[in-house]
């Protein structure tokens, strides 16, 4: 069951078949799935307002109907560090194909993990979860599950990763908090069950998690 | 539905046999089930006539008494009317080993008969299968009896979407002693199929293990297969054929694109304890090892062999498939050593692999393996038995046996096949400790039993 809010959220996303990064950001929060500060701002002086109040170093990301993958136009800008580094790229941003805005978020850190979710033909839907971020498919070092999760497939899933000190500690990089990670998987689990048909695939790309939290940064999600 | 009547038949109606064509495959199967099945067969074909002094009978109308299962062998087309004569006739079940349904586009006639067997809750296998292989009792397969390999009365219990993958592991099986439940080839798997069998051989009091051949499962089939699989306790083991058919497809997501349908399916079995085996050698071991020893270990070896060799070989396998060979404590080893005869106590290397050398005698591995069923560090022993060296006998087998028995640690023994160790592999197999015929083979024995539990 989805809370009127995600319902009109779906809805205005159907025509375009997925759901841009704010909306989608929302729809996690809304399920109890941990995401940044964040605010979609569609005026620049929105834009600086946001980053003061989030602190900087801020990201800032394009939200365009026409931009599905970010990176492909350079439309992601990491550790922006003051009010003129924002300005130029909101200007930037603005020139991009179909710009209705740009989301303004705080800078996260940690191991970057990958969970996503999928309608397998077979067997329904399935959850994956490995090591993410732009990297994801040349490790290719993911486990799947069927969903709903419960809290034992995410200790397997992790186990079954060829990377999974990296979670666990290594080289000075603390454990990250696997109590967390758990728990955001669980809450994206219940969201996906809750979704049903309505969607064909989701990625979270990348994860932050550290040993404090598990954030997702980004969140693509495809509809069917 | 009742698949008794498919599976446990008294009587038998053959339709299609064939009054001028001796090689028509009704034929086959109504002289194979006539000459050496302890089950009562009738030809049918509507010419009437005899055969082999025998009436032909018109139709499955036309046959005296009750038939509990008719093998339909005639022309697509005629299926479904000889159907409807099994219906009407009431029938209790059906093998359609005809072809030329939807493996040729004929879906609509396949669809056709489907909806009248389950309007009438009649029950049949196929159509385009070799149907069933009971040991001991009848088969269904159109090939010559005396060119089957046929496995011995068992516990496994197999179904096979491919018929010809079903006969070849019958091969396989024959070859490792393993015997037969039931086997049973769905073709197209119409109306019976993955599911309903799954639930059949959960209940059938002869199957301890069972086996899938499975190239796909239909729109969330596989979801039903692994949640019903996961309440069932015997252990399921699967062959999955088309592991790379994703191709190349353009996706728009990473997960879609990662969590490839046969990634799913193999990450989706594990996480319901289903043991996936990856080619028909695993299947083989799998089967063979869990139809002695049907729950999951931790997979922590001892090892025993009597060449340090081998021991290195069991290791380096064990280690690729994710088994430990863990080291073995002072207080272990002290116990190993007091266990030994004089002459190799001191030469004897007690680590794991413990290496007996050639110069072990019947007591010293009785008294290892003694040890060894006792030390909470490993939760199975592989014992690798070289019976080259004399201090070898041949009740070693049973005696080891014995051993095992009295704790249930689970023992899986590598003894070189050939015929002149025939009795120290039967000591083992008779005492029900599987045996393999190569280190490989010993260690999918140990792996399968890891895999064994839901990951």
């Amino acid at each position: 069951m989805l809370i009127p809010e995600a319902e009109k959220i779906l809805a205005e996303a159907r025509p375009r078949g997925w759901v841009m990064e704010p909306e989608a950001l929302r729809l996690l929060e809304l399920a109890e799935v941990p995401v940044p500060r964040f605010t979609w701002a569609c005026s620049r002086a929105e834009a600086l307002e946001a980053a003061a109040c989030i602190g900087y170093p801020v990201v800032a990301k394009v939200v365009s109907p026409q931009v599905l993958h970010k990176s492909d136009v350079e439309g992601v800008r990491p550790g922006i560090a003051d009010g003129q580094a924002l300005t130029a790229t909101f200007e930037r941003f603005s020139r991009l194909p179909g710009f209705e805005g740009v989301v303004v978020a705080e800078m996260l850190s940690g191991r970057e993990l990958i969970v996503g979710a999928k309608h397998d033909f077979q067997f329904g839907p399935v959850i994956l979860m490995g090591i993410g971020g732009t990297a994801v498919e040349i490790y290719q070092d993911t486990a799947t599950r069927m969903a709903p999760l419960k809290p034992s497939d995410i200790q397997s899933m992790l186990g079954c990763l060829r990377g999974r000190r990296l979670l666990t500690g290594h080289r000075g990089f603390a454990a990250v908090n696997l109590s967390k990670l758990t728990e955001m998987a669980l809450r994206f689990s219940e969201l996906v069950m809750a979704l049903g048909d309505r969607f064909d695939s989701i990625d979270l790309n990348p994860v932050f998690c550290s040993p404090e939290r598990c954030v997702v940064a980004d969140a693509r999600i495809i509809l069917s | 539905m009742d698949f008794k009547p498919l599976f446990k038949p008294e009587t038998i109606a053959v339709a299609g046999v064939s009054l001028s064509n001796e090689g028509h495959p009704a034929n086959v199967i109504y002289n194979k089930i006539h000459l050496r099945y302890p089950v009562k067969v009738y030809p049918v074909n509507p010419k009437g006539g005899t055969f082999k002094r025998d009436r032909v009978y018109r139709s499955v109308e036309e046959v005296p008494g009750p038939v509990d299962l008719a093998v339909i062998a005639v022309r697509a087309e005629l299926v479904p009317e000889t159907l409807s004569q099994c219906i009407r006739r009431k029938v209790g079940g059906a093998v359609i080993v005809s072809g030329g349904f939807a493996e040729v586009g004929r879906s609509d006639l396949q669809e056709r008969i489907t909806a009248m067997a389950r309007a009438a809750e009649f029950p049949f296998i196929g159509p385009n299968c070799l149907g069933i292989y009971a040991p001991g009792h009848f088969d269904t397969f159109f090939l010559p009896g005396e060119r089957l390999v046929r496995p011995s009365p068992g516990h496994v219990g197999f179904v096979s979407q491919s018929g010809g993958v079903l006969v070849d592991q019958m091969v396989k099986f024959t070859q490792q002693g393993l015997g037969l439940s039931l086997a049973v080839s769905i073709g197209n798997k119409a109306l019976i199929r993955e599911l309903d069998l799954l639930r059949h051989l959960a209940d059938d009091p002869e199957t301890r293990v069972l086996a899938f051949y499975v190239e796909g499962f239909g729109r969330r089939e596989g979801r039903a297969f692994v949640e019903l699989a996961a309440s069932i306790p015997k252990p399921i083991v699967v062959l999955k054929a088309g592991k790379t058919a994703e191709g190349s497809r353009a996706v728009s997501s990473h997960t879609a694109s990662l969590a490839g349908d046969y990634r799913v399916f193999s990450d989706v079995l594990a996480q319901h304890g289903i043991v996936e085996a990856r080619n028909e050698f695993e299947l083989t071991c799998f089967c063979e090892s869990l139809s002695h020893y049907p729950r999951g270990i931790d997979g922590n070896v001892g090892i025993i062999t009597v060449s340090g060799g081998h021991g290195a070989i069991a290791s380096d396998i064990c280690a690729d498939l994710g088994l430990r060979v863990p080291r073995m404590p002072e207080a272990v080893k002290a116990e190993l050593r007091a266990g030994l005869s004089a002459n190799i106590r001191d030469i004897a290397c007690l680590d794991n692999p413990i290496d007996l050398t050639g110069s072990a005698v019947d007591e010293d591995f009785l008294a290892a393996l003694n040890v060894l069923s006792h030390a909470a560090e490993i939760d199975s022993v592989l014992l690798l038995l070289l019976p080259y060296s004399p201090g070898i006998s041949s009740d070693l087998g049973a005696r080891l046996s014995y051993v095992h028995q009295q704790n249930g640690k689970p023992l899986v023994a590598y003894v070189p096949h050939v015929e002149k160790y025939r009795i120290l592999i039967e000591g083992f197999e008779l005492n029900r400790v599987p045996v393999a015929s190569s280190i490989d083979g010993a260690a999918y024995m140990v792996e399968a039993m890891r895999r064994c539990r839901p990951c």
